[in-house]
């Protein structure tokens, strides 16, 4: 054994080297490949419509007119500014109401707790697609088709954020909260105050998840909303790209707008999205 | 705090706790309210529809399991529940194979990490609705379809993509997989560095081939992060609406339903037909559906 040990881990350096560096190339193809429809994306946008046929990526006159075009009539501005107001307002929502919840299931004993907390963790089980119906005819009872409330109410508090704060919570230690007591804090304020700074990690992962997910959320904004002036993103692009038919400069240009703010959103967070992606896919 | 300490040792503990209740239903008064009128009633709604007959016009007629059997008589159905399998059964095994493999080799990759991690990611958080027009021009006939030019420059024969009622399916498949092959590297990834580097050194020391560790160390140790992913993954599959809806809009489904999956099927029964007893029957079907596949998930993991 020690014999055959000792050369083995030099030979097998000496191996890998070529291997790492085929496997970083091949990696790189796979890595370009997977931003290929972004570039080509981008590409097409800045092409007048007479070189769309012209495949090349880098364009051969670059031009901002189809921008200018499309944003002209000022309804991706509109719908840019539903889909950030959807999204940041669904984010705040869950922020507060998905850890109120998680605090108070993680750091009070009462009678109840137990079934709030099943019942809550079990709506994690019904699709969407199956409360649609419900909610559109609630929806047209109460008055709140075609309106923002229309849109957000579904997707005020979730599930999902309420456990993951739950067990974020769970590391905070009482004494924390106990001197707090002492010191004459209310519960309101010792969850705001003492507890939610603590958890500001998992308080960043659920924003990110909560505002990628509406601001990208597709299914539901189409069912409720009827009139252009309150689609969001998602729903005015797939309208006007129906729209523009076969003009797949303006379609590309439309498509680039809807992902610009996200990617941008990426560029300046890269850390803490995946940071973020890693902590809420790794729940259970 | 003031008014405490005034009154008798033994009436403060009880009005204490007494007042934290009212803090705890104070707090949970909003989310129960919530939870109550958004998620469990809405579900027992959509139960009670599967069994009437209502077109929103008239008052609905309970029908009994009328609207189930119809639906297992009607072709169609049978049609979208074998596509929404076919993206089910290729899509899930395909992705998570690719994930798995760029997790596996990008993890032990120091050089230009954070840049070919975020070249992976970037997919996942673009909009699915406005990729899928990407991915549509894509697939185009030759002059402006990108893959077909490709293939015609290098003399192959042109593909029928989104207008073949045996590759459209497929065709959108891919884009789907796309769009979440990030997220699931990323989830491998964080999986992989769970894994204490003490098996691994061990393993080494004994002489174990890489090809063994991986099969005998590191599979069996990343099971739970596999089996949430395979669930995750199927679930999405199972759900695929945003891009089928997006890249079949002058005939949504088809060609000839081909692409059809239950969700899209739901959406014309409810929001087109203006069937919503037969579409909610469409809906409880879903929901057993995802029921059986996380009921699997909880099996899969206590087996171990």
């Amino acid at each position: 054994m020690a014999t055959a040990d000792t050369p083995a881990p030099r030979l097998r350096f000496a191996r890998i080297r070529p291997g790492r560096i085929i496997t970083w190339t091949l990696l790189m193809i796979g890595g370009l490949l997977m931003i290929t429809p972004l570039l080509f994306m981008f590409s097409t946008s800045l092409k007048p419509a007479s070189q769309i046929y012209d495949l090349r990526l880098i364009p051969a006159s670059p031009t901002l007119a189809n921008y200018a075009e499309v944003l002209s009539d000022g309804r991706f501005l509109r719908w840019f500014l539903n889909s950030s107001f959807v999204a940041i307002t669904v984010t705040a929502a869950n922020c507060f109401f998905d850890s109120l919840v998680g605090y108070t299931l993680a750091k009070f004993r009462f009678r109840g707790r137990q079934v709030v907390f099943i019942a809550i963790l079990s709506t994690l089980m019904i699709p969407t697609e199956m409360l649609v119906i419900p909610w559109y005819l609630m929806s047209a009872q109460f008055g709140w088709l075609d309106s923002y409330w229309g849109i957000m109410f579904p997707g005020m508090m979730t599930a999902f954020g309420t456990f993951l704060m739950k067990q974020f919570f769970e590391t905070v230690p009482d004494d924390f909260l106990e001197a707090a007591r002492i010191d004459g804090l209310n519960e309101f304020t010792i969850w705001w105050r003492i507890a939610m700074p603590l958890v500001t990690p998992a308080l960043s992962a659920l924003a990110i998840f909560t505002f990628l997910g509406n601001w990208t959320a597709f299914f539901w904004p189409l069912i409720v909303t009827t009139s252009k002036e309150l689609y969001t993103l998602p729903v005015g692009l797939t309208s006007f790209a129906v729209e523009q038919a076969i003009q797949w400069e303006k379609i590309m240009t439309g498509a680039a707008l809807a992902t610009l703010p996200t990617l941008a959103l990426f560029l300046a967070l890269q850390r803490f999205i995946v940071r973020g992606v890693m902590l809420a896919g790794l729940k259970d | 705090m003031s008014r405490d300490a005034t009154p008798p040792p033994a009436a403060p503990r009880l009005s204490m706790r007494m007042r934290r209740a009212l803090w705890v239903w104070g707090f949970l008064a909003l989310p129960v309210l919530f939870y109550g009128v958004i998620r469990f009633y809405p579900t027992l709604d959509a139960f009670r529809l599967s069994f009437t007959d209502w077109n929103l016009m008239s008052a609905p007629k309970y029908i009994g399991l009328e609207n189930y059997r119809r639906m297992l008589a009607e072709p169609e159905f049978w049609q979208v529940f074998r596509n929404t399998f076919a993206y089910l059964v290729l899509g899930t095994p395909i992705s998570l194979l690719l994930s798995f493999t760029v997790a596996y080799f990008l993890d032990r990759i120091r050089f230009g990490h954070t840049l070919m991690r975020a070249l992976y990611f970037l997919p996942y958080i673009t909009t699915a609705s406005a990729m899928a027009w990407v991915w549509r021009w894509f697939y185009q006939p030759a002059p402006t379809g990108v893959i077909n030019a490709v293939l015609g420059d290098l003399g192959l024969a042109q593909m029928d993509f989104l207008r073949s009622t045996t590759w459209a399916l497929p065709s959108i498949m891919v884009t789907a997989i796309w769009a979440g092959l990030g997220f699931q590297v990323i989830i491998f990834m964080a999986g992989l560095r769970s894994i204490p580097t003490t098996y691994y050194e061990a393993a080494r020391i004994d002489g174990v081939g890489e090809w063994a560790i991986l099969r005998r160390i590191t599979l069996p140790l990343l099971k739970p992060t596999t089996v949430f992913l395979v669930v995750f993954s199927s679930i999405g599959f199972l759900r695929i609406f945003d891009q089928v809806y997006n890249m079949t809009t002058n005939d949504p489904g088809g060609p000839l339903g081909s692409t059809k999956p239950l969700v899209l099927k739901i959406y014309q029964t409810a929001f087109s037909s203006y069937e919503m007893g037969y579409a909610a029957a469409q809906t409880v079907v879903l929901f057993t559906i995802l029921l059986l596949v996380s009921l699997g998930q909880l099996w899969a993991l206590r087996k171990r």
